[in-house]
């Protein structure tokens, strides 16, 4: 009776693999939820992070609209938007990206005002406009901290995004309320052992997209 | 031509960094801002690629005002160096110096194949095109950002700083190589730093500045040396003005004697020969006319002289290319007091006394004054 015994059981039982309730068809709604969660989350934390970051401005303002975001309870923000719009992705998507701005908003911005003034300052002597200053000189520098902010932020999206199942939708999240619900402890343990495996893949896939963008010049003097 | 046209700069917070200054910096030479920190070298030199905006005045460039052009392509014509060079960390060495090439538009493989023509230029080896800054000394880093400035052939080269945090050794070489490169390229140049020695060896015109950003003197190193205008700048070039001043005279005029010189292989009559010039010390050369040291001429047995028995021969100078400041270092350093002249090629052309020098000294000085009387 061990949680092995529970994780070999759900994984083992065939039943599991396949139709709307089975491991493809959540796994991929997960995903789905979290990508749009993530794309819609950078869309807003990095440009602002990068501006503000570039031009050295707003960063307390930008503290502060973090702390409140950190502040926010996930749940009790997923309960308000159910109550106000009802069933629907929008509810559900709404925690979500306010969990994930905080950390690409606040690393984005820091990585950019960390990067040595030098190089920008020659950048610009040399008659760089600003705007290629910040894409060619300033991100490629402060992209190992960007990307960073970018992974915790998918992890913590790929973690919470089993509130969706709280109201109706799908996700791993499912396995969790109805195992709980149904006193079906391997479904639980099987859904939570899940969302692990997919916060670890979200951790290798950053890794390797580290790896790859990341220039060598930055990876090691960093 | 830049003409820096009474300009003054005032900050936001009220500095006054610069206050009315005028200069005129000669095409194709090297300008030297030199003066104490926060006397406002930087802002001068950002001031004319308008990194910094004047607040008063106007800089002129052949003639035209540098307000008149697109800022970005006012910059892209002039080469940019500063303190610690500026790489960009994560471009190889090569796509560092062919920054600003691609600025201008060239395809990546003209902008390579310059860049890779620029690191030969300023003396770096083309294994290192590949090598990301990180991987590079200083002195290599600093080169690499000369190189940089140089790449899209720009007529003027604003060097702020640029040699100041590598050491006295490599900083030598660097200016050396500046001066190389200036005679081949033939760039206007202007050099700010702090060090009056460097300013003195690089300029063609030297301005000191004043804390307040106010003009203290504008003239060539030998005449900032020989005249300072007034205590401010004699105090900052120094207590030994006086011997740094003596890089200006040519040590050609210099009447050399080889009657005391031998080689090794002299015979007894050569040995009594040399020793009747009088000298207290005879000069001993290799078979090759190379100086080997000084002896007593009591102490020199034809046929077994022991080269390690002889006093140095200190630091040789070579009449006609080395200053005369060369020539006395030479005679102070000698453990007999006497100078050893060498050709180009380190054969021993004479001798020289401290006595001697010292006379052409006082000609030179006698010269110079005869000069400035007849000029002014
Ligand atoms: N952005 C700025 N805002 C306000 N004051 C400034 C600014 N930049 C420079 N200053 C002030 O202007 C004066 C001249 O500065 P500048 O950097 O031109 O001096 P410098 O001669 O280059 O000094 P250093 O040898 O230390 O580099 C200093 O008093 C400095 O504090
Ligand atoms: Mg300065």
């Amino acid at each position: 009776m061990n949680v092995l015994h529970f994780v070999n059981a759900f994984f083992g039982d065939g039943s599991h693999w396949h139709g709307y309730d089975g491991i493809p068809a959540r796994l991929a709604e997960h995903l789905r939820y979290s990508l749009i969660a993530l794309a819609l989350a950078a869309a807003i934390g990095l440009p602002v992070g990068l501006l503000t970051g570039h031009y050295g401005r707003g960063g307390n303002t930008l503290a502060l609209i973090a702390t409140a975001g950190r502040a926010l309870p996930s749940f009790g923000l997923l309960v308000l938007m159910f109550i106000l719009l009802g069933f629907g992705l929008v509810p559900v998507m709404i925690p979500l990206v306010v969990l994930a701005v905080p950390p690409i908003l606040v690393t984005t911005y820091e990585a950019v005002r960390s990067v040595d003034p030098a190089p920008v300052d020659a950048a610009r002597g040399m008659g760089m406009a600003e705007s290629r200053v910040l894409f060619r000189v300033e991100l490629p520098v402060a992209l190992p901290l960007i990307l960073s902010g970018l992974r915790s932020a998918a992890i913590q999206i790929v973690s919470t995004a089993t509130i969706a199942a709280y109201v109706s939708l799908g996700g791993l999240g499912r396995y969790i309320v109805d195992g709980l619900y149904q006193r079906d402890y391997e479904k639980v343990v099987g859904g939570a052992t899940l969302v692990a495996v997919l916060a670890l893949a979200t951790l290798a896939l950053f890794w390797a997209v580290a790896r790859w963008a990341v220039s060598p010049g930055v990876r090691r003097s960093g | 031509m830049i003409r820096i046209d009474s300009v003054t700069k005032r900050y936001p917070d009220g500095t006054v960094a610069v206050d009315r200054l005028s200069l005129e910096i000669p095409d194709r030479s090297i300008t030297v801002l030199v003066g104490p920190s926060g006397c406002g070298k930087t802002t001068t030199l950002r001031m004319i690629n308008r990194m910094v905006e004047p607040t008063e005045g106007a800089i002129l460039l052949d003639g035209a005002d540098v307000r008149q052009q697109p800022v970005n392509t006012l910059r892209r014509s002039m080469g940019y160096v500063i303190q610690n060079a500026g790489l960009f960390q994560h471009r190889t060495i090569l796509d560092n110096i062919a920054t600003v090439p691609r600025l201008l538009g060239w395809d990546k493989r003209r902008a390579r194949a310059r860049a890779a023509e620029l690191m030969e230029r300023v003396g770096l080896d083309s294994a290192l095109a590949k090598r990301y800054p990180y991987q590079l000394s200083g002195g290599q880093q600093q080169r690499v950002g000369v190189a940089r400035a140089l790449a899209a052939d720009p007529p003027v080269l604003l060097m702020d700083e640029p040699f100041s945090a590598v050491d006295p050794v490599v900083r030598k070489g660097l200016q050396d190589e500046l001066l190389r490169i200036q005679g081949e390229l033939g760039k206007t140049i202007v050099f700010v730093t702090h060090d009056i020695d460097e300013a003195i060896k690089l300029g063609t015109m030297v301005a000191v500045l004043r804390t307040g950003g106010r003009l203290a003197q504008y003239a060539p190193p030998a005449e900032l040396l020989s005249a300072p205008a007034d205590p401010f700048v004699e105090d900052f070039l120094g207590a030994d003005r006086g011997i740094r001043r003596l890089s200006f005279f040519t040590s050609a005029g210099l009447e050399l004697t080889s009657e005391p010189v031998v080689d090794v292989d002299a015979t007894a009559e050569q040995i009594a020969a040399a020793a009747a010039a009088g000298t207290p010390y005879l000069l001993v050369t290799d078979r090759d006319g190379r100086p080997l040291g000084w002896s007593e001429p009591g102490e020199l047995t034809a046929g077994a002289v022991d080269p390690d028995r002889l006093l140095s021969p200190g630091r040789p100078f070579e009449q006609g290319r080395d200053s005369l400041r060369a020539a006395l270092d030479g005679a102070v350093l000698s453990p007999t007091g006497w100078a050893v002249a060498v050709d180009g090629t380190g054969k021993v052309s004479g001798v020289v006394s401290q006595a001697a020098v010292g006379e052409a000294i006082r000609a030179a000085h006698a010269e110079d004054r005869t000069d400035a009387k007849v000029a002014g």
